[in-house]
């Protein structure tokens, strides 16, 4: 198999597995957690209409006084792993493209130069998420496994991905073809691991504000 | 019938919702939730991290509501939940946690951990699995109607002193009243001035209320050891009171859990909602403050400051009403350092008080509020939780500090302008 | 070529051929200095290559055309200047060749033979088009398969050059579902020196090139791993293509015809495949250097890879799937929900047997007898 072979595999039917496992496991994972209900709240909400989770959707982004200066590492990897993360998915423009034959929707891109620097900025903060797992007594005795493949099936894509952009390493059919297989490795591994939170903290957060402001807490 | 494992790993199967099942399925692994927990960040030990404590009810999540769990229990390769288990789990699940709920404010994934624990303890209970003392407390609560054992007699007896003290009548049983009054234990043995307080300022601002004589006490064991059960059994005792002398409304006094208890878990564990009010007492003094039926005269110059029982402001939602009422009387009023919702917990709630084997840690976790209080100055510490007072009475004089503690109500009290002097 | 320091040329020679047709040695000079900078050679290599040219034997060279459009004949055929292009049909011997042979039939079948004779292991095959292996009778010469005749023709080569994608990867006959088990050359000989030139068809230079590479030094040009000379195919499309600015700024056409396109933006969202296409088109161009087909506003097809037909739409930007569809997400959704409802049933039964189960809790029953 040539490179544009094992390519033209990748966009193909790798693409598609990946995808529908994708598309079926998150959705199977919303019944499982939607499926087990919560009792409706009898006591007297102190905010009318009781509950409402969407504010703490939005906040809990913030850090609570005090716990910046407790965890800076944490805390501020954190939010340059995932802004780059998020910048090179949504706003390259090959990747818009991808959208669009997905699902027809696009949207203006970000300069290619700005996204490059996002995303090394986002490998160096997954590398000191990875030391900082590995050193914190309290993140090593949390981790297992699973925390070190989730780490890997993330870095490989920006990894890749750089990679290709600046023919580093491998010749670039071939580097492309890996940042794609990188992609799906992703997909397949997202709803079965703690990489689901990127579509469960919602549903965290909003139980958790729905939970306090009933109390007339915001959380 | 005794308790079982399978009793608990039922109970466990029992608890767990879809918030649960959503808070498992978002935990990453930060570890946040230690920095937000006393007994982590004043010991250093990670096996205090609030998620962490979780562990064995995971796993039954795991294995009994997600496909994959399931084929893994089924192929013979998922670590079922066991009695020795269990048995390392009981002191991080009620030694090490009074369901402050500082974890659940700051868990970036939004878990409400505390909310967690809260079920879990459940499962601990069924299994056998609670602390030795905090079962004692329980029996004595549901067999007596008081944790420490206090008798109507008792309380008979301080009525008597205090209507001595203050010349007005304490109202028992009177049918129609608009507050029915309920008290703690620990207020009654440790803390009468609270009632004595409430008596006078009643008084002055013209509210009607009442004891009940079957239903006093506003502790609830069940909530802390984590058994609906009892505490179906110990919250029915003060609905069936209130219903019986149809007052407007409850006052849940100067405790942090009662308030919990008989607020926010109550309607649910009776299966339906009241036919009254409940109110926390800073709630009702902070309405009759805004009323202007709370009338006092000159101003305390000591400093002060005040820390916010967990159940009452965290968890509870009351909040500003303390410091309202505090801006009536305190001359010299010093918020300390994470003052609010963010106040850092006495370290003796959630039943750990009660937990004679995790004194030396309770201890070691009130180093947090020794801080607090260094920060501030102040030489008198005011809260509204009886609990939160005898265990920070305790562990100021652990470390030798020369720092008052004193109720809201009874601060109040001593401003008071009444009628007849 | 009467210049009295220049040696007469040998009878038989390239440099005969040259001088009977009248070609001046500035003329050849040039034509050499052209194609040692086009071979990425040393300036100094030309006199070089001048001399081996002028001395060599012409060299025999015989072109089996099989499943083929006939393309790479009238690409390689397409010369502007008149001594480029030509010189090279007077520096070999092209004993055998459909399109440009004056013989037929039998008479061309026997030119074959003999110069296969005359020139064992020396003669160099060129071919192009693809073998069919699903039924012999799908293309035939002289009622010989296109096979036989390749097996045959290669045992006598000293090298094969595969000329056209066709040839050298199977090219269009093989696009999917490939109905005549068409083949490459490289499939079918494997104890060969196999030198392929891809491309739909080839750039007229680029074999011209590899032909002039292979007279002068009688070896194979350096190859990438696809068999193909690095010194034509070592850089993509991408890579050299003088619109790559535009690429990095983001900037690109939307469709044929709009401003962006009419400005020249790149063509990546129109499915140009110059990143991942090895070829000089960007840089030799087509035409004697005119243009080629982004400069004209389409993108690159990939002509020069294997299996570029197959190799995703081709108005589809790289990026984009290749077959996935909305459709298929939603029958994916359709299957996730079935999933779903299949474990709400099982969730919601394990739950309520446990309420079932419940043993209501007595102070008693907080206590273990065992324990």
């Amino acid at each position: 198999m040539s490179h544009l072979d094992l390519l033209t595999f990748a966009r193909g039917s790798a693409l598609n597995w990946a995808l529908m496992l994708f598309v079926a496991g998150v959705i199977l994972r919303l019944f499982e957690i939607y499926s087990l209900g919560r009792k409706a709240d009898l006591a007297v909400s102190r905010t009318e209409p009781p509950g409402s989770g969407m504010r703490t959707v939005f906040t809990r982004t913030l850090p609570p006084r005090g716990m910046l200066k407790r965890e800076p590492v944490t805390y501020i990897s954190g939010y340059v792993f995932h802004t780059g993360l998020f910048l090179a998915i949504f706003f390259l423009a090959p990747h818009i493209e991808l959208f669009r034959g997905l699902t027809g929707l696009h949207w203006p891109a970000l300069p290619t130069a700005l996204i490059d620097a996002a995303v090394v900025a986002a490998m160096v903060a997954l590398l000191a998420q990875l030391a900082n797992r590995m050193a914190s007594p309290v993140k090593r005795m949390l981790s297992g496994v699973g925390d070190y493949v989730a780490w890997a099936a993330t870095l490989l894509p920006l990894l890749t991905g750089y990679m290709a952009y600046h023919h580093l390493f491998f010749e670039y059919t071939l580097m492309l073809t890996l940042h794609i297989f990188s992609v799906e490795l992703l997909l397949v591994l997202l709803p079965f691991t703690k990489l689901f939170h990127a579509f469960s903290l919602f549903i965290s957060r909003w139980y958790n504000g729905d939970w306090f402001r009933r109390k007339g807490v915001a959380s | 019938m005794s308790a079982t494992l399978a009793k608990g790993v039922n109970a466990f199967k029992e608890v767990i919702d879809a918030p649960i099942a959503s808070y498992f399925s978002s935990c990453v692994h930060c570890g946040l939730c230690a920095d937000a927990c006393l007994f982590y960040t004043e010991t250093g030990e990670a096996k205090y991290t609030p998620i962490h404590k979780l562990e064995p009810l995971r796993r039954v999540w795991k294995q009994e509501y997600t496909l994959l769990g399931k084929l893994g229990k089924m192929l013979g390769l998922s670590k079922l939940v066991t009695d020795a288990e269990l048995t390392e789990w009981e002191p991080l699940v009620y030694d090490s946690c009074t369901l402050c709920g500082r974890c659940s404010m700051v868990c970036p994934v939004g878990n409400d951990i505390t909310y967690m624990i809260r079920k879990m303890r459940e499962g601990m209970s069924a299994s056998g699995h609670a602390p030795e003392d905090m079962i004692a407390a329980t029996t004595r609560a549901v067999n007596i109607g008081s944790p420490m054992g206090v008798k109507w007699p008792a309380l008979q007896a301080q009525i008597k002193h205090v209507q001595a003290e203050t010349g007005i009548e304490v109202p028992v049983e009177k049918e129609g009243a608009d507050y029915l009054v309920l008290m703690s234990s620990m207020e009654i043995i440790n803390f009468p001035e609270y009632l004595s307080g409430l008596s006078r300022i009643f008084k002055q601002a013209g509210v009607s209320w009442t004891l009940a004589q079957d239903a006093f006490e506003a502790t609830n064991s069940g909530i802390q050891i984590g058994a609906s059960d009892l505490a179906r059994e110990i919250v029915s005792r003060i609905v069936v009171a209130a219903e019986r002398l149809k007052v407007k409304c409850v006052i849940s006094p100067e405790c942090g859990h009662a308030f919990t208890a008989l607020r926010w878990e109550g309607p649910n564990l009776m299966g339906k909602p009241y036919s009254f009010d409940v109110k926390h007492i800073l709630e009702v003094l902070d309405e009759l403050h805004a009323a202007g039926k709370l009338k006092t005269s000159g101003m305390d110059n000591r400093p002060l400051t005040y820390h916010d029982p967990c159940q009452i402001g965290r968890r509870g939602g009351v909040v500003e009403q303390p410091r309202r009422l505090l801006g009536e009387v305190a001359a010299d009023f010093r918020e300390m350092p994470d003052a609010g919702v963010m106040n850092w917990c006495c370290g003796g709630g959630g039943g750990v008080s009660a937990n004679t084997r995790a004194e030396s840690l309770r201890l070691q976790a009130f180093k947090v509020k020794k801080r607090q209080l260094e920060a501030t100055g102040a030489g008198t510490l005011v809260t509204a939780c009886a609990n939160c007072r005898i265990v920070m009475e305790e562990g100021l004089e652990h470390y030798h500090m020369n720092v008052a503690v004193i109720g809201l109500t009874e601060l109040l009290a001593e401003y008071l302008v009444e009628e007849d002097a | 070529m009467n210049q009295s320091d220049q040696p007469d040329n040998l009878p038989g020679t390239v440099g005969e051929g040259l001088e009977q047709r009248g070609v001046s040695r500035r003329e050849f000079l040039q034509f050499c200095t052209t194609m040692t900078a086009m071979l990425a050679l040393p300036p100094s290599m030309a006199s070089v290559m001048a001399d081996a040219i002028a001395k060599a034997r012409r060299q025999s060279v015989i072109w089996l055309s099989f499943q083929e459009c006939t393309g790479c004949t009238e690409s390689i055929t397409r010369s502007h200047s008149p001594t480029l292009e030509n010189l090279i049909f007077d520096l070999i011997s092209l004993d055998y060749h459909h399109t440009l042979q004056a013989a037929s039939g039998e008479a061309a079948e026997h030119a074959r033979a003999l110069a296969m004779k005359d020139n064992e292991g020396k003669y160099l095959l060129i071919v192009d088009g693809s073998i069919p292996m699903g039924n012999p009778g799908y293309s035939t010469i002289a009622g010989i398969s296109n096979y036989d005749m390749l097996v045959e023709t290669a045992r006598g080569a000293a090298a094969i050059v595969a000329v056209g994608t066709c040839a050298t990867y199977g090219g269009i006959p093989k696009a999917d579902p490939n109905p005549t088990g068409a083949v490459s050359v490289g499939d079918i000989v494997k104890d060969k020196p196999i030198i392929n030139v891809p491309g739909c068809p080839p750039i007229p230079v680029v074999m011209t090139g590899v032909l002039a590479h292979f007279l002068t030094f009688g070896s194979i040009p350096e190859l990438d791993e696809l068999g193909r000379p690095k010194s034509f195919y070592g850089e993509t499309i991408h890579d050299r293509c003088y619109r790559r600015p535009f690429y990095d700024q983001g900037k690109f056409a939307e469709t044929f015809d709009d401003e962006a396109a009419r400005q020249g933006w790149c063509l990546f969202k129109l499915g140009c495949k110059g990143p991942v296409t090895y070829n000089a088109c960007a840089t030799a161009k087509w035409n004697d250097g005119t243009s080629f087909p982004i400069q004209s506003g389409h993108g690159c097809i990939g002509c020069s890879e294997p299996n570029f037909w197959d190799a995703g739409p081709l108005y589809k930007a790289l990026s984009m799937p290749v077959s996935a569809s909305s459709f298929m997400l939603a029958g994916a959704a359709a299957a996730g929900a079935a999933a779903g409802v299949a474990i709400t049933w099982h969730n919601r039964s394990i739950k309520a047997a446990a309420k079932t189960a419940h043993e209501q809790v007595t102070v008693q029953d907080l206590m273990r007898e065992d324990k």
